[in-house]
């Protein structure tokens, strides 16, 4: 009888070591993720034997996507309030309440005409990511002047003196869509900018032809 | 005896029962192994000519005629065209095509020749190659400086002329493909290249290839610049 009784008392198992592990690759995972952000608009970005990394901070994100649209991002969300301000102070556009710029402060990108900021914050996610597609960073000079869109480099320029701009294309789209944007950027003085592409190998590269 | 034996069935419970935690544990990964994005996209680094015009006229005078190669990429998905040193509109022969990758427009560059006959880019590569085997031994800055020492075209057996490519996107060209051709530069160990526009001659000498050149982007493109 007390035999049986032993036994049945091993059954268990020590999830000790286990466990163990489950908090060593919790915490890797933890310490070393960057969240996926739900980018409203996909872009695939082309392939490239490049190896170089994106700059950690201080990043401006140009997206150009296939329907020639342009929108932007910036990571720091401080200085995303803050080109907002700016741009809406040099730009002479009608202010924005403090709890408007609290609100696009969350916007993972942006890109719609100044005109329709007010509208566009007020909307829901959805909603915003479907005016940003229909519309996009007016890149036409207004007046023979600044476009909306160089006006927001400039804006963020003048917020982050350090800020490198990084430009997103659809692999697909014809190069005249990126041309205009490039021609943007010269016209500011703005000639040193990271292409975004994913990384493939030579042979990869070369394997579908 | 009743006594005793409680007391063993305390000294069991003592352990802790891991299994919910584990499960918890197992839940949260899968949450963060989905939602992380480890790789980081890769980028390319890229300078554009200002639009100062007199910096521009001097850039192009300093790249002798026959280490220029001008490549042309158009709507035509696997071709490339190219041409060797300074351009001749009236000359059907001077733009060659290729294809894109390792036979083509790589060999292309790779043999080509300078003034002398000799053909630099070849002896670049050559050294950057057994630079590639040494890699190991190297540190990340060391390797850094020799490739770039190497690309300026210094080379053990002393100094050769490096080339200077003109990539020239027409308005249709993919994307894809600009970036392919500057791809081609980094394989190459090329450093000293320009994205410029097409000017009138060369959409003339294209079209007489079959490039299709689009009558609204050109409108459109006319419009912009007076504007």
């Amino acid at each position: 009888m007390g035999k049986v009784k032993i036994k049945k008392n091993d059954v268990w198992i020590d999830m000790t070591p286990m466990s163990d592990v489950m908090v060593l690759l919790l915490t890797f995972f933890m310490l070393t993720s960057t969240f996926v952000k739900n980018e409203p608009v996909k872009v695939k970005a082309p392939e490239s034997v490049s190896q170089i990394q994106i700059p950690e901070k201080d990043v401006l994100n140009i997206f150009v996507d296939k329907n020639a649209k342009v929108f932007m991002s910036i990571d720091n969300t401080k200085q995303l309030g803050e080109t907002l301000e700016q741009m809406v102070s040099t730009g002479g556009y009608s202010s924005l309440s403090p709890l408007e710029v609290a609100k696009f402060k969350e916007c993972a990108m942006f890109g719609v005409p100044m005109s329709q900021m007010k509208k566009f914050l007020a909307m829901s996610t959805e909603e915003q990511a479907k005016l940003m597609q229909a519309t996009g960073i007016p890149t036409d000079s207004i007046d023979g002047g600044m476009s909306e869109f160089q006006q927001w480099v400039d804006a963020a320029r003048t917020v982050n003196t350090d800020v490198k701009i990084a430009l997103k294309a659809d692999a697909d789209s014809p190069y005249k869509t990126i041309k205009r944007v490039m021609n943007e950027l010269q016209d500011m003085d703005e000639s040193h900018y990271y292409l975004i592409t994913s990384y493939t190998t030579d042979e990869g590269k070369h394997k579908d032809k | 005896m009743a006594k005793k034996k409680e007391s063993k069935q305390k000294k069991m419970n003592v352990r802790v029962d891991f299994t919910p935690m584990v499960d918890m544990m197992m839940l949260l990964i899968t949450f963060f192994m989905l939602c992380t994005s480890l790789s980081k996209p890769q980028t390319m680094q890229l300078t554009m000519p200002s639009n100062d015009k007199n910096l521009n006229e001097e850039n192009q005078n300093e790249a002798k005629a026959s280490q220029t190669v001008t490549l042309y990429v158009t709507d035509k998905d696997d071709i490339v065209y190219y041409g060797e040193g300074l351009p001749e509109y009236n000359n059907p022969e001077w733009l060659k095509e290729t294809s894109w990758g390792v036979d083509g427009i790589r060999k292309a560059l790779r043999f080509h020749k300078v003034e002398d006959g000799t053909m630099p880019l070849n002896e670049i590569m050559k050294e950057r190659d057994e630079l590639e085997k040494e890699k190991k031994s190297l540190t990340e800055e060391q390797f850094e400086k020799k490739l770039s020492d190497i690309r300026s075209g210094e080379l053990k057996s002393g100094k050769v002329p490096t080339l200077t490519i003109v990539i020239k996107p027409t308005d249709n060209a993919k994307y894809t493909r600009v970036i392919d051709a500057l791809d081609e530069m980094l394989l190459c160990t090329i450093g000293t290249y320009v994205i410029d526009k097409i000017n009138p001659e060369e959409q003339a000498m294209l079209e007489k290839k079959g490039v299709k050149f689009d009558a609204a982007a050109n409108a459109d493109n006319a419009e912009n610049a007076e504007k």
